[in-house]
């Protein structure tokens, strides 16, 4: 049951990638976590803040560059983003709408939730809008059972969603249009 | 109210911070421990209190403690394991968003007894802001001198680090925890060699869930056999359980070990009973755990009471009962379709199956498929010993307990509701709409009971 997106492994037409000073402080400070020999334990937290630098997906450059930065192989890199769910393989909306689907959110009406915003954005699940604003995602359990049904959208839950609440986030999203990251404070 | 160890303070104001949280009474077990206790004594108050892993398995953690490896000269671990991905379960998440000190104070506590100076957090990705909320009270407990060197001028050294996951149920799985903590795929390990001799980097390691390390901290403040004085036999101390599904109150709740299942889900105090319908069914422990009808829920098949305990709740084995496990409680109103529920519990496996082990990786999709065209109403009758055979091929023939856990939703619901299988292969008319049990519940055959 994957993606139906395929991951975009090629580099035509991808925009190059470099750690921002910020990003790469970033990187110095979690690898100082693990014992010196073992700084590839940082891999997934490294690829996080690579993933929010460069508009919430992992392109190949993306991924090369943080196979730098910890001076492991690229194949290292590309088999650990390519195992785990939050690590986008291709371009997404500059929101990034993931509804929870897995069953205790069922029992509390998500197939609903996820049917309003299909038809409200006009698109199915794991499409972008034509504007690029919106990717619409199915994900399995967020922890977030007793306040279904709810979608994930960066770091934030917006929990107790109703067609109405689900309306209005959509419309002050798009008023804000602004890239909301897991990794934002 | 009921007694509360973990949650007593969950609503003061200021709580999430050090200084709230010592004015509570936070970190005198630390205080305690390393004054006046010594890392045996800390030990032997875990195994008095009869403490089980609060994860879903159920071990007891004085005796998993007690299977660290101590060569000399080579590091140790403590992991707690904050992945928490169990569908249905979310009390780790609203203890550590509520009061993370309590997770830091219990790991140095527990790090102090099994000799560890570093431990690890593996928080989920999906977590990434209560991951900043555990990095920020690991900073404050640093600046107080909670963590460092010398803690409390008792030559004990220790430091914790917070590492966030990206998405993968299995890393829930202590050995795939591990391979993830050390930046690889989710991939469970064989076991033998366990964690407590060769775990993270290859070090003993103990990995215990959240709950399981913040338990820790009552044990060692008022002793392992107050603690075990809550409790029925070896179902000891409080329990937190996310309550979801069709119920009036959803939320995290800590239950003394041994309350009536019945007084549980009616009491206002607790569920505050089923929302609007009647009760179908529950999965009293999480997706993994056996999913029992109505009947099953209140009384054991023998007559007797079911209790929210270890034993009681697992009582009649998978014929009649089902587990405890991490205490994700949800449950299903006659407007639920146990075959939907069943696809969709399958489709959580399929997707989260790792792809090691053949029976799982294969199974959990051909389930996933079978079981999609039965709810759609294009399923044959022999569909459902299909299933029946495709599940017993997968339970027990794998590296790690996933394929236990995609095998037993499936064995139960055909165990249980095997009649509203059928129903769908005989009227895939009646099924086409996806709520066709809203207008008219479906009635089970009470004679499929523990048949």
């Amino acid at each position: 049951m994957a993606s139906t997106i395929k991951a975009v492994t090629t580099t035509e037409g991808v925009a190059p990638f470099r750690f921002s000073e910020a990003g790469l402080a970033e990187c110095r400070r979690l690898i100082a976590r693990y014992p010196a020999e073992q700084s590839k334990s940082a891999l997934l937290p490294i690829l996080h803040v690579a993933q929010s630098e460069n508009d919430g997906w992992l392109s190949v450059y993306a991924m090369d560059a943080v196979a730098e930065v910890l001076g492991i192989q690229r194949i290292e890199v590309f088999e650990v983003a390519s195992f785990y769910s939050m690590y986008n393989l291709h371009p997404v909306g500059t929101y990034h709408l993931e509804v929870c689907r897995t069953t205790p959110c069922m029992l509390r009406g998500a197939d609903d939730l996820m049917a309003h915003l299909e038809k409200r954005l006009g698109i199915h699940v794991g499409e972008t809008t034509k504007d690029g604003m919106f990717t619409l995602k199915g994900v399995e359990c967020l922890g977030s059972c007793g306040t279904a049904p709810m979608l994930q959208c960066g770091a934030k839950y917006h929990e107790n969603l109703t067609p109405e609440r689900a309306d209005s986030l959509i419309e002050q999203l798009r008023a804000e249009n602004k890239r909301q990251n897991y990794t934002d404070q | 109210m009921a007694r509360k160890l973990l949650l007593e303070h969950d609503n003061k104001p200021g709580i999430q911070g050090l200084e709230g949280y010592r004015a509570n009474g936070g970190y005198r077990s630390v205080e305690k421990a390393l004054k006046t206790m010594g890392p045996e004594a800390v030990l032997e108050e875990v195994k008095k209190s009869g403490l089980r892993g609060r994860g879903g398995a159920g071990f007891p953690t004085g005796l998993k403690w007690s299977f660290m490896a101590k060569p000399p000269g080579v590091p140790r671990y403590l992991v707690v394991n904050a992945d928490e991905s169990e569908p249905g379960t979310f009390k780790d998440r609203y203890l550590m968003e509520r009061i993370p000190h309590i997770l830091i104070e219990g790991m140095i506590t527990s790090s102090f007894a099994l000799g560890a100076n570093v431990s690890y957090i593996y928080i989920r990705g999906e977590y990434f802001y209560i991951y900043r909320i555990l990095e920020r009270a690991i900073e404050e407990a640093r600046a107080a001198g909670w963590l460092g060197k010398n803690i409390l001028g008792s030559g004990f050294d220790h430091d914790i680090h917070v590492q966030v996951g990206a998405g993968a149920y299995i890393c829930g799985e202590e050995t795939a925890l591990l391979e993830s903590l050390e930046g690889k795929r989710g991939n469970p390990r064989i076991k033998p060699p366990f964690p407590a001799v060769k775990g993270l980097y290859g070090c003993p390691t103990v990995v215990n869930n959240v709950e399981t390390i913040a338990a820790v901290v009552p044990i060692v403040n008022d002793g392992g056999e107050e603690y075990a004085k809550i409790g029925i036999g070896k179902s000891t101390g409080t329990k937190l359980i996310s309550a979801g599904g069709n119920i009036n109150k959803p939320g995290v709740y800590e239950i003394d070990l041994g309350i009536t299942c019945e007084e549980f889900l009616n009491s206002d105090e607790w569920c505050g009973g089923v929302q609007g319908r009647a009760l179908k069914a529950l999965v009293p422990g999480g997706s993994s755990v056996p999913i029992i009808p109505a009947e099953l829920y209140f009384k054991t098949a023998a007559g007797e009471a079911r209790l929210m305990t270890y034993e009681s709740l697992s009582d009649g084995g998978f014929a009649t009962g089902s587990m405890l496990g991490s205490g994700g409680f949800y449950a299903y109103n006659d407007a639920q379709c146990i075959v939907r529920s069943t696809w969709n519990h399958t489709r959580f496996y399929a997707h989260e199956s790792c792809g090691q082990c053949s029976p799982c990786r294969e199974g959990t999709g051909w389930m996933e498929k079978v079981l999609h065209r039965i709810e759609n109403g294009e399923g044959r009758l022999e569909d459902i010993d299909l299933l029946w055979d495709i599940q017993r091929k997968i339970e027990g023939n794998t590296i790690c307990p996933l394929g236990d856990a995609a095998a037993w939703p499936v064995a139960s619901a055909i165990r249980h509701f095997r009649d509203e299988f059928e129903f769908h292969v005989y009227h895939p008319q009646k099924v086409k709409d996806p709520k066709h049990f809203e207008k008219t519940p479906f009635v089970r055959k009470p004679k499929t009971v523990a048949a």
